[in-house]
Formats: C-alpha cells, sequence, structure tokens
C-alpha cells in the first residue's frame, strides 16, 4: 500500500502515472487547478479501478494556498510514500522575449511554484525520514537553446535545486528523483509537427513508476537514450553550436 | 513514435494535412478555425476510406476516452465517445453485464460504432448498436453542443446514428447494458453442406439463439457449394462454481483456435479443406469465454497486414431474403467463379428490428462479407459485377466496410442520402464522403 500525492494531476503524464498506481490499496490525493478536469478523472478512476480518490484544486500561482494543500493532503494520506510534481508550461519563447512579464510568469510556473512546493514537501520527508519526491523536468534544462531557453532556464534551475535537496534529504533516507523526459506527445506539445523522437506519455509513466519501484534517488532521462542525445547536444563546442539554429 | 492514420484494409492510402488529438471533452479546439475540413478517426478500423480526409485533418478521438458514469444496478454506462469497447468490457463484465449489441472486433471505438451503426451476431433479436443509445452530446463546429436522443433533437439522433461522423463530434454517449450471469457462452457449431441447410438452420435457429453467424467456404463449387460452419449460442446461464477455472480453457470442442492459418492466402484451399473437416461431427455444443466466441480474429493483433503493402478490400453487402436466397446464391456463385474473394465469408441474417439511424445499413435480410486482396482493376471489375446483383434486388452495400462503391451505388442503398444532406456539418467531410459524392465526369 503506497499514498501518494499528485501536484498537476491533470497533466497527460501524470494521468497515464496515475492510471498506473490506481491499484490495490494505494491512496491517491490528486492536484490540479482544473476542477471538472479533476472530476473527470476522479468518476473515471473510481469506475475503472474501484478506487477512491481525494482532489484538491490549487493553481500553483497562489502560493498562499500550499500549506492548506499540504495539510489536507497529511491528513488524508497520513503518511506521504510519493510526491510526483507534474505541472509546467510550455511559454511562447518570442512572447517572452518581447513581454518581460510573461517570462517571469512562466518561469514562476516553471520553476519558482516547483521550488516552494518542494521546500514545503521536504520539512514533511525531512519529519516522516521516508518518502520519494519526484519531479518531472525536462531535457530542455540541459543546455540553452534559442527557441526555448525561458522553459530551459526554469527546467536547468530545477534540476540544480534538486540536486542540492537530494543532497541534504539523502541522510534522512528520503529520495529525490528527477526525471527528464525527451519530447512527449501530449497537450502541452500538440502544436508541434510529431516526429520519430516523440514518445507516448505511457512510455513516461512507465519509466517513472519503474524507476520510484527501484526507490532511484538520481536524475533519470526517459526514453533512456536521451541521455545520449543529450550528452551529444552538451558536447557540441559553443562556436559550432552557436551558429546552430537550435 | 510518428502515427500514420490508415484504415483498417490499409487502402486507400491518404495523406492528412493535420491530426489533432483530443484529450479532452470540456477542452475541445475551436473546430471553426481550423483551416481544412475535420472528421473524427477513432480506432480506424473502418476498412475503406471511411475513417479517412485525405488532404485533411483528422480529430483523433483516442484520448477523449474516460468514463462518466456507471449504474450497475440498472446497468446504464455513459463515457467519452472515444473508449473502447475493449476497456468498457473490462469494467462491465465483472459487473454482470454486457453489450448489448457488438461488433466482431473490440478493437473499436463508442463514437464509431454509433457513427457506422454497427450490428453484431444478435442482429435478428437486437437490432443495430444505434438502437440501444439512450443519448449522447455533439459538438458542431460551430461551438454549439446538442444533447441528442430519441425525444430530444431527435432529427439530429436519428442522422448521427450511421452517420459516419459527419453531424459534429459525439463527445459522449450513455447505452443500456444487457445483464449476464457470467462471461462464457453455451456455443454450437453445425456443418452445413449447401445454402439450403443453412437457410433452414437459420430459421429454425433465430428464435432460440440470440448470437447466430456463419462462415462459408467461398472457394468450393460443384458438390460442395455453400458449405460451411454454422455457429449459435447464448450466454450461458451456468453458476461461478460450475464455470471452468480459472481461466477460459484453450482446447474446446470447436474447431479452430487461432485462425492465423486461415489467413494465409497460399494455403487457402488446403485450410479450407482443414477447416472444413477439423470439425469432425456434424454438431458440437460446448461453453466459450465471450472473448473467443465474439472476437475471434482479436488475438492476432494486426491481420490486416498479411496482405501487404496494397492493402485489401472488404465487400459486405445485404440483400433481402426472397424465393430461397437466390441472390446470395448468384453473389456467391459469382465469388467462387471468380476465384478472387477470401476463401471464408461470413454470412448473417439480418432481423426485422429498425434502427434510429436514416443512413443506417443493416436491414431485413442476408449479409455476406468476405475479404479481397488488392488486385486493382479486377478486384473493382467484380464489384461492379456484384454491385449489380445486389441492385437488382434492392440489396444495399456497407459503407464502412468499402472503397469502392460509385455514388450511383451509395444513393441506390441509402434512399435517404438527400434528407441527411441537411444534418452535415459543414466543416466534416470524409474521403468517402466526397467519393460517393463526386459528380460524373
Ligand atoms: C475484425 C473486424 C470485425 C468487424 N466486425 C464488424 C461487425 O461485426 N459489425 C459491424 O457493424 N462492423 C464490424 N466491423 C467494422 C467496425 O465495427 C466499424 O468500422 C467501426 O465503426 C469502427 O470503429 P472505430 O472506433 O475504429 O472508428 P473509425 O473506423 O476510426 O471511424 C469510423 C467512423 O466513425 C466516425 N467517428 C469516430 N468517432 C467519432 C466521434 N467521436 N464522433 C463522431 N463520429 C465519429 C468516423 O468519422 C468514421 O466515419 C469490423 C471491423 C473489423 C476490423
Ligand atoms: N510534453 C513534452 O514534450 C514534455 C517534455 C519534457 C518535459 N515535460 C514536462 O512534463 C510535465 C507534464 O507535462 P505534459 O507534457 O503532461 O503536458 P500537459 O498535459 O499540458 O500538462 C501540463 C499540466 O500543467 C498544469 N498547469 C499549468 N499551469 C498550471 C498552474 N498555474 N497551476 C496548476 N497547474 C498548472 C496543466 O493544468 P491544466 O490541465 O489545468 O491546463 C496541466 O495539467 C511538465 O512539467 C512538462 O514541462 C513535457
Amino acid at each position: 500500500m503506497k499514498n501518494i500525492l499528485v501536484i498537476g494531476a491533470t497533466s497527460a503524464i501524470a494521468q497515464t502515472f496515475i492510471e498506473r498506481m490506481a491499484v490495490g490499496d494505494n491512496k491517491l490525493f490528486l492536484v490540479a487547478r482544473d476542477k471538472d478536469k479533476l472530476s473527470t478523472i476522479k468518476n473515471d478512476l473510481r469506475i475503472k479501478k474501484n478506487i477512491n480518490i481525494t482532489t484538491f484544486i490549487l493553481d500553483v500561482n497562489d502560493h498562499n494556498n500550499y500549506d492548506s494543500m499540504f495539510n489536507t493532503a497529511k491528513s488524508y494520506l497520513g503518511r506521504i510514500d510519493i510526491l510526483l510534481m507534474a505541472h509546467g508550461t510550455l511559454p511562447d519563447q518570442k512572447e517572452c522575449e518581447e513581454k518581460v512579464e510573461t517570462a517571469v510568469f512562466e518561469f514562476g510556473i516553471n520553476a519558482l511554484s516547483i521550488i516552494v512546493l518542494c521546500l514545503k514537501a521536504a520539512k514533511i520527508f525531512e519529519d516522516q525520514k521516508f518518502g520519494l519526491l519526484a519531479v518531472i523536468t525536462s531535457v530542455a534544462g540541459d543546455r540553452g537553446r534559442q527557441s526555448n531557453y525561458i522553459y530551459g532556464s526554469a527546467k536547468g534551475a530545477v534540476n540544480i535545486f534538486l540536486q542540492g535537496l537530494r543532497n541534504r534529504l539523502t541522510k534522512y533516507g528520503v529520495s529525490v528523483l528527477t526525471v527528464k523526459p525527451g519530447f512527449v506527445d501530449t497537450p502541452m506539445t500538440a502544436h508541434l509537427p510529431k516526429n520519430l523522437l516523440f514518445s507516448k506519455p505511457e512510455v513516461i509513466a512507465k519509466g517513472i513508476v519503474k524507476a520510484i519501484n527501484k526507490n532511484k534517488s538520481k536524475e533519470i532521462y526517459l526514453p533512456g537514450y536521451w541521455r545520449i542525445i543529450m550528452f551529444i547536444i552538451k558536447s557540441i563546442p559553443g562556436k559550432i553550436f552557436n551558429k546552430l539554429s537550435l | 513514435m510518428k502515427q500514420h492514420y490508415k484504415s483498417w484494409g490499409l487502402y486507400p492510402p491518404a495523406k492528412h494535412k493535420n491530426v489533432i488529438k483530443l484529450h479532452w471533452i470540456s477542452d475541445i479546439p475551436d473546430l471553426s478555425r481550423i483551416e481544412t475540413l475535420v472528421l473524427p478517426y477513432g480506432l480506424g478500423r473502418s476498412y475503406g476510406d471511411n475513417c479517412l480526409n485525405n488532404d485533411n485533418t483528422l480529430l483523433d478521438t483516442s484520448g477523449i476516452s474516460r468514463f462518466i458514469e456507471f449504474d450497475k444496478k440498472s446497468g446504464i454506462i455513459k463515457c467519452e465517445a472515444g473508449v473502447s469497447f475493449a476497456k468498457i468490457l473490462k469494467v462491465i463484465v465483472p459487473n454482470g453485464w454486457f453489450f448489448p449489441v457488438t461488433p466482431g472486433t473490440k478493437f473499436v471505438t463508442v463514437g464509431g460504432a454509433i457513427a457506422n451503426d454497427v450490428h453484431g451476431k444478435n442482429h435478428h433479436t437486437a437490432g443495430t448498436f444505434g438502437k440501444h443509445i439512450i443519448s449522447f452530446e455533439l459538438l458542431k463546429s460551430s461551438g454549439k453542443k446538442y444533447i441528442c436522443s430519441a425525444t430530444k433533437n431527435t432529427e439530429l439522433y436519428k442522422a448521427t446514428i450511421g452517420g459516419m461522423g459527419l453531424t459534429g463530434l459525439i463527445l459522449w454517449a450513455q447505452f443500456k447494458l444487457k445483464p449476464i450471469n457470467n462471461a462464457y457462452i453455451d456455443a454450437e457449431t453445425i456443418k452445413f453442406k449447401n445454402l439450403d441447410e443453412f437457410f433452414e438452420l437459420s430459421e429454425k435457429s433465430s428464435k432460440e439463439y440470440e448470437y447466430i453467424v456463419s462462415w462459408i467456404d467461398c472457394t468450393s463449387r460443384g458438390k460442395n457449394f455453400g458449405r460451411g460452419l454454422f455457429f449459435r449460442g447464448n450466454h450461458s446461464s451456468l453458476d461461478k462454481s460450475e464455470l471452468p477455472q480459472p481461466k477460459p480453457p484453450k482446447r474446446l470442442p470447436f474447431p479452430f483456435t487461432a485462425p492465423a492459418f486461415l489467413l494465409n492466402r497460399f494455403t487457402l484451399k488446403i485450410a479450407n479443406a482443414v477447416i472444413y473437416r477439423s470439425q469432425l461431427k456434424k454438431h458440437t455444443k460446448g461453453i466459450k469465454h465471450y472473448d473467443p466466441f465474439f472476437y475471434p480474429l482479436d488475438s492476432i493483433l494486426n491481420w490486416n497486414r498479411m496482405y501487404g503493402k496494397r492493402g485489401f478490400f472488404q465487400y459486405q453487402c445485404v440483400v433481402p431474403y426472397t424465393d430461397g436466397g437466390t441472390a446470395i446464391r448468384q453473389i456467391l456463385e459469382c465469388i467462387s467463379k471468380s476465384g478472387k474473394g477470401s476463401f471464408l465469408a461470413v454470412l448473417k441474417t439480418m432481423g426485422s428490428v429498425s434502427s434510429p439511424g436514416i443512413l443506417s445499413f443493416p436491414r431485413e435480410g442476408v449479409t455476406l462479407a468476405l475479404d479481397f486482396a488488392n488486385h486493382g482493376e479486377k478486384t473493382r471489375k467484380l464489384f461492379a459485377d456484384l454491385d449489380e446483383i445486389v441492385k437488382s434486388v434492392g440489396g444495399a452495400l456497407y459503407p464502412c466496410k468499402d472503397a469502392c462503391m460509385s455514388p450511383e451505388m451509395f444513393r441506390f442503398s441509402y434512399a435517404e442520402w438527400k434528407n441527411f444532406n441537411k444534418y452535415i456539418d459543414p466543416k466534416f467531410s470524409s474521403s468517402l464522403w466526397r467519393r460517393v459524392n463526386k459528380e460524373k465526369e
């Protein structure tokens, strides 16, 4: 039996993760901003899996609501075994360059909200001396590219933040899993033309569950071949890299 | 992962300008702003071009696949249009319910089943799937949504059932299930020597057996002409304790296990004799799990690929049952003479239960369905000959199996086509629809 908290539960990747975890005696507490979507997921799981689920509405821009969310989750779940954070946005890079407010807003969702939520969760995990914190970042955080460096820098900030948090929480027996997916076919990428590098959300969810079951406390690439792709991209010398239109 | 959107027959090829994956019924993109014409796409189990929209846009509904309500007491279920029958079976069967009507594969969506108003082995007692639809919600490209039922937006309800995805996007549907005792079927197989025997068996069985279908040997001529196997069954009424445990047994008193070898065109003649003879006794009875009974082909995924890149056709017609099934005889003779058809054809009598759908295919009579490898003009010529026979007795072709029929044949098959035009959403179209509405050059 696992007690699982998912933030950004309506994300396509999170949904397939939840589907996998909604088995046996597992208890799920799902957090997202859209009430209708949340209840849609809840009904579906109740009918399919005969499992009861508790939900909580949270817009991650609303930092004031974080404590109340965590308190409600704790009182429902008791101990938190697994926390997955999946929310995010893929901003329009051009718009971010034109409008500073957009850049700040997007950075707020993709970096700051995660960092603040993790800091609060870390306290809980420290007290529990147990648990696994998984955060979906992205391969985009490995090297900045002109086409999406606001998104990339936010993901990169979270990657570094999680390294530190892992360093801090290891002695408490708490695992910190950084999940770096490549391209995934989800609503976030609906507007992009699809190529062979796109994975299905199910593939990412499967990888996350596998890493969680092994209690991994490290950075993982999903699918695994993205480690090689990113290794190559990171090794391109700056002189050449800067001439590429990536 | 690059996904190609094809139809089950892999013919005709189609290039889509765009495919839009739908994720939330509460969040469908504004259809009026899409540059091209659109068409919903379920699981692509239609054979021809009924689920294709060449040069235009597809709306992939596989992501709108959630359950909304399931009343285990009354057996009424409500789900999003992209939910597959396979997914529904997993939920309903353990709770003592089954589909009121199911086609021969479980990999179809609820939306696709409504849009083609599918029929099953129980057409003679239950009618079509559309007959059991209580209500559904239809989204028009204007953004307007309509809840349709037999009493609400009735005209739209009737046009959408069998409406081939042209009236709008079905968001969800609600339908009534059928109670069952367990997951098994009391199944029987009977050999018949010729069509007379088939018709006699059909007549005798139609009252007492809910599910009836036959496989008929299309290669044999002369004395063996029209021989085949007659399958009939009812939901088993056995108690849990009397059922085979724990999994459906693999060895059953049935002649076939997996039809893989049956489908190899090179082994046609041999396989054909094997099938017929493998059923040694004239009549066998046994208990069979619903899956192999209803979905014998589902155990081999992608069997459609064995016809190769050129794809294949299916020809399905229905003809009235008059003067001892003369038309069916003529059709079968024509096929067996050509030597082109798959050696196995599916034959079934259809009952008189009417469907709400104005463009629904099933009607009282006998329906025949079989596959043909794509030999280009030769195959088309054969179809033209078959069409003439179908027309001569006032029969019809099934669009969801079709890639060839002429505009004339379509209009002949569907007298209501003009009336149907009124309900088409101007933003919706399909390759099939453009084909059967092509003006003569
Ligand atoms: C092995 C096999 C056995 C079969 N046996 C039978 C049988 O026994 N009886 C029978 O009747 N048929 C049978 N069929 C055909 C099949 O049932 C139909 O083609 C069915 O419509 C396929 O459903 P789909 O979800 O794959 O839809 P698709 O083939 O993808 O689409 C079919 C049509 O439905 C429309 N559509 C899909 N979703 C929606 C939506 N949400 N809103 C509006 N329109 C929508 C599409 O636009 C298209 O016109 C069989 C097919 C196979 C491959
Ligand atoms: N798709 C990819 O190619 C890809 C690649 C690498 C990493 N990722 C990461 O994977 C994660 C999941 O994304 P996805 O691909 O599954 O896309 P998705 O389905 O679009 O999910 C994004 C989720 O973030 C939520 N969200 C956005 N803003 C929010 C806010 N202010 N408050 C609360 N929730 C908010 C969205 O909620 P609503 O449903 O209410 O809009 C949505 O559920 C994201 O972190 C993404 O960056 C994706």
